[in-house]
């Protein structure tokens, strides 16, 4: 359980989370000339100006932020698509909506580096926050209609509602199979009997006899 | 390839995952995320760390070589980048199997190391140590029970002399932790489709690469790496 029982907090720190998301691959418009790039997480380039090219989001974002291109906002950022979505995600209260697994990070980091090469931004934004909004909202109250069982599946959950959510799922299901179990439960009673002995140590019982 | 880039729709994007999941770099990080999900301590991955490290050391030595051959700055700082992230992976996953054996080590005192004893008395999950690791943990333990002993069990009557034990009576070792396995993970297929066998339902749970599902680590502990990724 370490990183788990120990902190009531996420799994994964945003910072995280966001750093496993600047690995997914962006489309950059270059403005200057530079050779291949051998990197140890892939191969990229070779560069020239104005033709576009597959760069990890980090590394858009690196050479955005030196002024050396523009990156091409997926498409699925449009707000034409985004409008759909949130309609979707309206309408239909009991499925989330097909969206990328890193969609919160990646829009972030697009706007805090690259707001003027998001058309519409301002909607954009607004869009996203909404889906996001009505998505999280949704997560919530289909979990209380969560029951006893042994697994909960999700289609389209994002990779940063999953590490908000987690806490609150983990501990019901935890509680739901210890009612489930009469047996484990004796387990369960044993290790949460003894977790907190390990924050704030006790003498055992029959030691205490000889003070 | 080339034009379905940013589409965004599920199908393209898997194939993006796949094709990048070939880097150590990505199976480094699949490794760091299962190691830092699960419960308990996960195989080490000797063959993928040693390739890391030669690919860092690579590296290394190629920004070092650009810098004193007045290669473009831009280039240099890019590759440092680079580096930057995957010895910054490499770490993590390191570090969080050491938590992992030492986890809450300062915060107690008769509790002991949290998981060392038991991760050191089982061959099975000794067996999922480094080298290194082995070594790291032996000498935990050690200290530890130095510790132990010059601080609190040479003032103790004779029947309770074990770091281990509560008393000479405990027939087994009732004062090591062991990890709680009986808890839930969050977890995505990384094949197109997984069938996962549940303890309490006839019906199967079916994944598919979108799904994302929260379940009883030990229905799907022997497929961790294989058919499923922890997220």
């Amino acid at each position: 359980m370490a990183g788990q029982s120990d902190s009531p907090i996420s799994l994964f720190s945003p910072e995280e989370v966001e750093f496993i998301a600047e690995d997914e691959l962006m489309e950059i418009v270059p403005n200057m000339r530079m050779d291949p790039l051998n990197f140890i997480c892939g191969d990229f380039g070779p560069f020239f100006p104005q033709i576009p090219v597959k760069v990890p989001l980090w590394l858009a974002v690196a050479l955005k932020k030196r002024g050396k291109c523009t990156i091409r906002p997926p498409q699925w950022m449009s707000v034409e698509n985004l409008t759909q979505l949130l309609e979707g995600e309206r309408e239909d209260q009991g499925t989330f909506q097909a969206v990328p697994f890193h969609y919160i990070e990646i829009s972030r980091l697009l706007f805090d580096h690259a707001r003027e090469d998001i058309p519409d931004i301002y909607m954009v934004r607004s869009l996203i926050e909404d889906i996001r909004d009505v998505r999280l909202h949704k997560v919530e109250t289909n979990l209380e209609k969560f029951s006893a069982t042994s697994a909960v599946k999700i289609a389209h959950l994002s990779a940063m509602e999953v590490n908000v959510v987690r806490p609150f799922v983990v501990r019901s299901l935890q509680a739901f199979y210890k009612h489930d179990n009469p047996v484990v439960t004796a387990d369960l009673d044993s290790m949460s009997n003894r977790q907190p002995q390990v924050r704030q140590p006790q003498v055992p019982n029959n030691a205490r006899r000889f003070e | 390839m080339a034009e379905d880039l940013g589409d965004g729709s599920t199908a393209e994007m898997d194939e993006y995952e796949t094709l990048m999941s070939t880097t150590d770099v990505e199976l480094l990080k699949t490794a760091w995320r299962n190691e830092k999900a699960a419960p308990e301590i996960l195989q080490f991955q000797a063959l993928l760390v040693k390739r890391a490290r030669e690919q860092i050391q690579l590296v290394e030595e190629t920004v070092e070589e650009f810098e004193g051959s007045g290669m473009d700055p831009l280039t240099v700082s890019l590759y440092q980048m680079d580096l930057d992230r995957a010895q910054f992976l490499l770490r993590s996953y390191l570090r969080v199997r050491l938590q992992k054996v030492t986890a809450n080590s300062l915060s107690c005192v008769l509790q002991i190391e949290k998981y060392m004893f038991y991760i050191w008395k089982n061959d099975n999950l000794r067996n999922r140590l480094s080298e290194p690791e082995k070594i790291f943990v032996k000498r935990c333990i050690n200290d530890m029970e130095k510790h132990i002993e010059e601080t609190v069990l040479s003032k103790l009557p004779d029947n309770y002399q074990s770091a281990r034990r509560q008393s000479i009576i405990s027939e087994e070792d009732d004062m090591v932790p062991e990890p709680q396995l009986d808890t839930f993970v969050a977890c995505k297929s990384s094949k197109n489709f997984v069938s996962i066998r549940l303890v309490d339902s006839e019906r199967p749970l079916e994944m598919e690469r979108h799904d994302v599902s929260f379940v009883l680590y030990k229905v799907i502990e022997d497929k961790i790496g294989v058919e499923i990724d922890l997220v």
